[in-house]
């Protein structure tokens, strides 16, 4: 039984139904979290991870508040910030430490790292590495679910930065054009590598983009869960009326440098101060337990599975095989 | 009654939709237009707008929005109104489509239609060969037929095939050849070459419009006494290297050409397979009739000049021969 299934909420009814939904979420953000912070603060550290780590602390109330929407037919296509989508698609953690010790176990069975990985059997795309070249193929997937005749929603995830690319706005017109069933969700974690959203964009929002489309367009406070929820729920069901695709800007901060070798000396330190006291795991724990949702020692119970569940996860991946060089060739095509 | 390139490519689509309900057109102005050649003129009122789709102009949308169709299980074949602009979409195919399958086993069952080649007066932007920028990306299968058979035998197997690829179709051929195809269904298989010349003392390797050039040649050096083998490649990716040597290994002399520049151009990996398989049979050097590494000029006496053509073939030929 997984730690989201043993927690069981206090209420009942309507306020029961809230009191699940944060208890799920506080789950997925607090797993997300600590898989991450393994990844990058001690395998990386030990040498266990190869290549490079880009985690997405500070914003896991977008995957999390976003992907909990999502029905069976619907399609993924988490950026590589968002790690929880893979774990509310039923992505065990094990994989995804796998993935990045370049193990067998791996979603790419060492073919890639990090976070670059998918499975069409879950529906999630894999992450392009190129940022934005995802909105077209979203775009692309989206119709394929309207072809289909199913009433399915694309996610499509992306950061402030991938908004500058041409990609972006090819994929969102056509989208628009086409009336596909796609929503768009951007973490604006105000800066692409070191890059600030004010060097990226003479605009002041993101969702200021989406107008131009005809693409209502949306913003919200990206570090509150619930109310990511909340948007999201309209955002999908606009798409999946068939009223096209939606935008919506998730206002956050990236609580860490690009990538795990990056020290971020350029951000001013206020804003770390700022955005710390927003974090959206603590945000929501102590939501919870003014409700009466949960209570402190519940918190403290539900993080030692999680920490329990993540390290039975290191050790599993620790033992995948890597890869026999033998199997250099394969898969380049189909094999006959 | 015989039908053109053109004709041939359009009755491979139309069979191939009719056959499959999951493949499908997009593209600028194939629909209403029917395509800026007409290869897809009347499939809008036969298949209908979800089948055919009009797209604003975004090649990379349209490749994209092909590949995520196609990891959906969809069969969408693309059409870049001409292979020049097919660079706009380059990241998407090489990229994404080409090493989807590698990266984490997804298959991408599409195909990007790219009118190409030049000898129409199309200038620099109208004309170009794309083919090797594919050619070398791995995860990717590049067809160029020659003839109205291969093109619709070849776009069906295009289209059934599991993996993204990239199918040129020479624009100078559309209406400049015809033949009789057979009523049934048949398709040509992807990864074969073809002998459709039998010939004892020289082998040409080619593709494309050069088929038709290299054919050409050989009966003006049948005349001279001069007995050539023509090999059609017809699949350039995956490269049937087997045919290639077992031509090479029959006659002993090679002649490579293509309507491409030459510099990095099909002709120089041939010469470095028939070097490293075949060397002890080759009774001289292996020689290259290709387009000179310029972009393709627009007036007629310097397009003329830049493009490869029998009597340029013919001299190198005759001195191979004699070599």
């Amino acid at each position: 039984m997984s730690a989201a299934e043993l927690i069981t909420p206090h209420a009942t009814g309507i306020a029961g139904e809230q009191a699940a939904l944060a208890h799920r979420c506080l789950y997925y953000m607090s797993l997300m979290r600590e898989v991450e912070d393994r990844i990058e603060r001690k395998l990386y550290r030990q040498g266990k991870i190869i290549g490079g780590v880009y985690v997405g602390r500070g914003q896991e109330a977008i995957p999390v508040g976003t992907s909990l929407l999502a029905e069976p037919e619907d399609v993924m296509l988490p950026s590589h910030r968002d790690m929880a989508v893979f774990f509310v698609r039923g992505v065990p953690p094990s994989r995804i430490f796998a993935q990045y010790m370049g193990r067998v176990g791996g979603l790419t069975r060492g073919r890639d790292g990090n976070m670059h990985m998918g499975d069409m059997n879950l529906r999630i795309v894999s992450i392009i590495s190129a940022m934005a070249a995802c909105v077209p193929v979203a775009a692309g997937a989206a119709l394929a679910l309207k072809y289909q005749g199913t009433r399915g929603v694309a996610f499509c995830y992306f950061g402030d930065g991938a908004t500058s690319r041409g990609d972006w706005h090819e994929g969102l017109n056509l989208a628009s054009v086409l009336k596909l069933p796609v929503v768009f969700i951007c973490n604006n974690n105000q800066y692409a590598y070191s890059t600030p959203v004010s060097k990226q964009m003479a605009c002041r929002d993101v969702a200021d983009r989406g107008p131009a489309y005809g693409i209502p367009s949306e913003i919200v406070d990206g570090n509150d869960v619930l109310a990511v929820h909340e948007a999201g729920r309209r955002a999908v069901a606009h798409a999946r009326a068939g009223e096209g695709p939606y935008l919506l800007e998730c206002k956050t901060f990236r609580m860490t440098g690009h990538s795990a070798h990056d020290a971020a000396d350029y951000v001013p330190k206020d804003l770390w101060d700022q955005w710390r006291k927003l974090d959206p795991i603590t945000r929501l724990e102590t939501r919870m337990i003014e409700n009466g949702w949960t209570t402190q020692a519940e918190c403290e119970a539900a993080h030692a599975r999680i920490l329990r569940e993540v390290d039975e996860a290191v050790e599993w991946a620790e033992k995948s095989p890597y890869p026999d060089a033998v199997t250099l060739l394969d898969d380049v095509y189909e094999q006959s | 009654m015989p039908t053109t390139y053109l004709e041939a490519i359009r009755e491979g689509l139309w069979e191939e939709m009719e056959r499959d309900p999951n493949v499908f057109l997009i593209g600028e102005d194939i629909g209403v237009y029917g395509g800026a050649f007409k290869v897809t003129a009347g499939f809008l009122e036969k298949f209908g707008e979800r089948r055919v789709v009009d797209t604003p102009i975004s090649e990379s949308a349209i490749v994209g929005a092909s590949i995520g169709a196609g990891l959906m299980g969809l069969r969408p074949v693309a059409e870049m109104q001409f292979s020049d602009f097919i660079t706009c979409g380059f990241d998407q195919i090489v990229n994404f489509a080409a090493k989807c399958r590698y990266r984490w086993n997804a298959a991408v069952p599409i195909v990007v239609r790219a009118p190409s080649g030049g000898g129409i007066h199309g200038g620099p932007y109208h004309s170009q060969n794309p083919e090797m920028w594919f050619v070398r990306t791995p995860g990717l299968k590049v067809v160029a037929p020659a003839t109205a058979y291969d093109a619709k035998g070849l776009i069906k197997s295009a289209i059934r095939d599991n993996d993204p690829v990239l199918f040129f179709e020479h624009k100078g051929l559309y209406r400049r050849i015809k033949e009789d195809l057979p009523q049934e269904d048949y398709t040509v298989p992807l990864g074969k070459a073809k002998v459709v010349r039998a010939g004892s003392d020289l082998s040409i390797i080619t593709y494309g419009a050069m088929v038709w050039v290299a054919l050409d040649a050989a009966e003006q050096l049948a005349a001279e006494g001069v007995d050539c083998e023509v090999l059609d490649l017809r699949t350039l990716a995956p490269l049937d290297r087997d045919a290639v040597c077992e031509t090479a290994r029959k006659t002993s002399k090679v002649l490579l050409l293509h309507e491409d520049t030459q510099t990095g151009g099909l002709a120089g990996e041939l010469a470095a397979t028939l070097t490293e398989r075949v060397w002890e049979y080759l009774d001289g050097p292996i020689v290259r009739v290709t387009a000179p590494d310029t972009p393709v000029p627009f007036s007629p006496p310097l397009e003329e000049a830049f493009l490869p053509n029998a009597e340029k073939v013919v001299a190198k030929a005759r001195w191979l021969h004699r070599y």
